[in-house]
């Protein structure tokens, strides 16, 4: 194969998405189209991250990419060294030591700082978009501030449930003006789209780049009596002992019987090494 | 004792040994060339670079033996490395009225000036199994007849000439790439024609055929279908004038279409296009029909709310690069989201349980 | 006094077809008037251009708004109009289904306009709706009920409660009974009465139905083949009609 350019696009190509993210950073949560390239992974499985990363990369970061919160998912492995191979760049499982991370569907437990990137994997990047298929007509709502259906929605939700029946991608509002789709992340994650790090949103096959820069508001959609809830599973890490992150629920035998692990295994595996003990921890070897 | 599922490294490139290994398939059978798919799979390769957007017949073929014959994910393979190709600069409209034709037929007129040439098509095979293929043989050869020596005259100019059909009026105006910015809608003609071109032909094709059905209608005949090379020629700047840089071969199909009229113009017949490299005809008839279909409203037709009038609809979801992308996505682990899924249900059951049973015991 | 809605030259063709044409009126605040005609009058299509449904070959709709005094509807830039006709004006159709999301509860197609402003209290909005619900006469018990488990004349009245929670300044309505049986029409029409006074609302009526604009409009314009014939106090047309064509229309009313 011929000589790629640094992080794969070529200068022109990385000019236009940084051109797009700028204007995502302007304003906060709104969607801005980009001229999304064909890249060498399928629509759908990151290409718009992959695209995001490529363009905030420099020889001196340290990257980490994760999957459903892990190091190690096939996805993961398969995008970390693509940047490997294209980038050359050092490559991490640590959070604290990354400065950029690319993520499909979880926010990484341990809060981010101001030095750090958080680069988000969406699949489909409007929030109104099964309410109203058009883009046309989303794009009007958005411009006129029209989120009544999206509280209708809400709200029928209640009327038939009891509760909003919403477990991911649960929508917010930015800066008390758009109306995003934060990626199909647990809602649990929502209250950390508070952060002190840069967010970056990229949907390739949709097209759109959209970001939450460091300290600006976000809020997840709710009523005054019916206020957005965290929700994870009550039981606490079976190997690190955690009770406050969220938890993969594994199947461990044919009767059905089930172990709860720390889905963020950085985070755990980190716990682990500085002797926090869980329910199935292995026992104590003698030295 | 639980641990932790670790080695999706080395998962990964055990995988992609075992598929090098059944791409090549069995050893004591010779392996395919370049050469004899780029020969014998012609209508594969076409296929593949007018989806790819990119005309290679040697890299479509290359794409099409490494991707096993899945003719979607060669086409994968030629926009990924279309993508990372450097942009000189863009040719002239390539001027289809000068094109060689191979094949060129009319279905609105007996005959016409350039008569009706059949070409090397398929129409008229009976379509039974030729065994003799199962064995190599000798390599057929067709006679051959006097070359085309003039431009053969569109079919559509002589309607034109009589004002019964709607003339298209040429535009200096530069078209959207859309491979170059986001899409956006609404869509002008070029860009609908953009994409209809390079969209997946099965797709292309069922939104055509339902225009046939009763889905939205519009009375199409192909006025002339042409099928040939034609020149492409680029401007070069340090030379001041056009030059001509290579040749393609493309499939053009007009139709000619329910007749409307306005306030202020008598009743003419409308247009419908299609353009697509290489022999595509089925793909190049669809497209002329989606395309006419499309046209509803600048012709001021009713949207009958047919799919193919439908401009989002249409142009959404016919790239199969993109459909197959977010499709196969789903094979992912979702297991986090799942996860949430699972704690809401659990505790919307435990909660419409309880209820049932403080109402059994009131 | 400025008048609400001024409406000057409106005209709309279709090919050789004349749409409705030469209609020019001011309509006052709290005012209703009735637009009569048989089928293909143009009385339809009058309202349609007047709501901003249909774009009229010519003429101008004016509309007092609350910030910015009188403007020109026609030139109105879309976001604007979409904004009005979330807030101002509200528009009734003639088939219930049209004004209604028939997916969403009843409960939800009443709330919507709340939430659209800025209603963020579940408790509250759900007492509003059922007290909407309750003044067009549909018990509280069918609030989560979705449209099209109610009868014609019970979405209609849907519809209205849809359209009034926000308390809009200007009713359009085509048809409002339209398609009802002749009691159901009856308690429409009275529901309606009580809700125009009380609310004082202005409203613009297109019905074939002279009972309903006897009823209900202060005013009358009656449409023949597109063309305006006759306008005047509703009473005053109906009893003493002058044109040819009203005094059919008025003298072919079965009385029953």
């Amino acid at each position: 194969m011929s000589d790629y350019n640094f992080a794969y696009l070529d200068e022109q190509t990385k000019r236009m998405i940084r051109r797009a993210i700028l204007k995502g950073v302007a304003i906060p949560g709104y969607q801005v189209p980009f001229a999304s390239r064909e890249m060498p992974m399928p629509y759908g499985w990151g290409t718009g991250g992959v695209q995001v990363t490529a363009a905030c990369l420099t020889p001196d970061d340290t990257l980490k990419v994760i999957d459903q919160g892990a190091d190690d998912t096939t996805n993961a492995v398969s995008i970390r060294k693509f940047f490997e191979n294209t980038a050359q760049v050092d490559v991490t499982e640590c959070t604290q030591e990354a400065s950029v991370i690319q993520t499909r569907h979880r926010i990484p437990e341990e809060p981010l700082t101001e030095d750090q990137i958080l680069v988000y994997q969406v699949p489909i990047p409007e929030p109104l978009r099964f309410l109203e298929p058009r883009e046309t007509e989303t794009r009007k709502m958005h411009a006129l501030e029209e989120y009544g259906l999206m509280h209708v929605k809400l709200y029928e939700d209640i009327a038939r449930h009891g509760h909003i029946a919403t477990s991911y991608a649960y929508p917010v509002k930015v800066e008390d003006r758009y109306v995003m789709d934060p990626s199909p992340i647990p809602k649990f994650d929502n209250p950390r789209l508070e952060s002190a790090a840069i967010q970056l949103f990229g949907a390739g096959r949709e097209q759109r780049i959209y970001a939450v820069p460091p300290y600006t508001k976000v809020v997840s959609l709710d009523f005054e009596d019916h206020p957005f809830e965290q929700m994870k599973a009550e039981q606490d890490c079976d190997l690190c002992g955690a009770g406050h992150t969220y938890l993969d629920e594994v199947i461990v035998n044919d009767q059905g019987g089930r172990m709860f692990v720390c889905s963020d295994t950085n985070y755990c595996a980190t716990r682990c090494d500085a002797g926090h003990r869980g329910r199935l921890s292995p026992e104590e070897d003698a030295a | 004792m639980y641990v932790a599922v670790k080695g999706g490294e080395r998962a990964i490139d055990n995988a992609h040994d075992w598929l090098a290994e059944e791409r090549r398939g069995d050893p004591e059978v010779a392996e395919l060339s370049l050469a004899q798919i780029r020969e014998q799979m012609a209508l594969a390769i076409h296929r593949v670079m007018a989806e790819g957007s990119l005309y290679d017949p040697d890299l479509a073929a290359l794409a099409i033996k490494q991707s096993r014959g899945d003719l979607i994910e060669a086409i994968f393979l030629i926009r990924a490395y279309r993508t990372t190709l450097p942009r000189i600069g863009y040719s002239d409209p390539v001027e289809t009225g000068s094109m060689i034709c191979d094949r060129r037929i009319s279905a609105t007129f007996k005959d016409a000036p350039g008569g009706q040439v059949l070409g090397p098509t398929f129409d008229y095979t009976h379509r039974l199994l030729d065994f003799k293929l199962v064995a190599d043989g000798e390599a057929p050869v067709a006679d051959s007849a006097e070359p085309q020596t003039e431009n053969i005259p569109r079919i559509t100019d002589f309607l034109n000439r009589d004002g019964l059909i709607q003339t298209e009026t040429p535009s200096d105006a530069t078209p959207p790439d859309m491979t170059r910015e986001p899409m956006e809608y609404p869509a002008n003609r070029a860009l609908r024609l953009q994409a209809l071109t390079r969209g997946d032909e099965g797709f292309v094709l069922g939104m055509a055929y339902s225009t046939q059905r009763g889905y939205g209608r519009n009375h199409p005949f192909v006025g002339e279908l042409r099928i040939g090379k034609v020149q492409v020629e680029m401007e070069i700047p340090e030379l001041g004038f056009a030059i001509k840089i290579g040749e393609v071969t493309l499939t053009e199909c007009e139709t000619v279409n329910q007749f409307t009229g306005s306030k202020t113009e008598p009743p003419q017949f409308t247009r419908g296009y299609g353009l697509v490299f290489g022999q595509s005809e089925r793909k190049a008839i669809s497209m002329a029909l989606v395309d006419r279909a499309l046209r509803w409203k600048e012709l001021g037709e009713d949207n009958m709310g047919a799919p193919a009038q439908d401009e989002e609809f249409v142009l959404s979801h016919s790239d199969n690069i993109q459909a197959t992308g977010f499709l196969e996505h789903i094979k992912l682990p979702h297991y986090v989201d799942f996860q949430s899924e699972l704690e809401l249900i659990r505790k919307l059951r435990a909660e419409a349980m309880a209820a049932t049973q403080k109402e059994a015991a009131e | 006094m400025t008048p609400l809605l001024s409406v000057s030259n409106i005209q709309k063709t279709y090919g050789h077809r004349i749409g409705c044409t030469g209609v020019n009126f001011d309509l006052y605040p709290g005012e209703v008037m009735g637009i009569v005609g048989e089928s293909g009058s143009g009385k339809s299509t009058l309202l349609n251009c007047l709501a901003g449904h249909l774009e009229p070959d010519q003429g101008e709709v004016l509309f007092d708004t609350r910030a910015e005094g009188l403007r020109d509807t026609m030139t109105m830039s879309e976001p604007e109009r979409r904004m009005l006709a979330r807030t101002d004006w509200a528009f009734v159709h003639q088939n219930a289904r049209d004004g209604l999301r028939m997916g969403v509860s009843a409960g939800g197609n009443v709330g919507e306009r709340l939430m659209a402003v800025g209603a963020r209290h579940y408790g509250n909005i759900r007492e509003q709706a059922i007290d909407w619900l309750g003044r067009v006469e549909i018990t509280e018990d069918r609030v989560d009920d979705r449209p099209s488990d109610f009868s014609g004349g019970m979405q209609q009245r849907l519809q209205i409660a849809r359209n009034l929670v926000t308390g809009p300044r200007l009713v359009f309505m085509d048809e409002p009974t339209g398609g009802l049986d002749v009691s159901v029409q009856a308690r429409l029409l009275d529901l309606l009465r009580g809700l125009v006074r009380e609310m004082g609302l202005s409203a613009i009526i297109v019905t074939h139905d002279l009972a309903v604009v006897r009823l209900l409009a202060d005013r009358l314009m009656v449409m023949k083949s597109g063309h305006l014939v006759e306008s005047g106090l509703t009473d005053q047309v109906l009893d003493d009609p002058q044109h040819t064509y009203t005094q059919l229309l008025v003298s072919s009313v079965l009385q029953v």
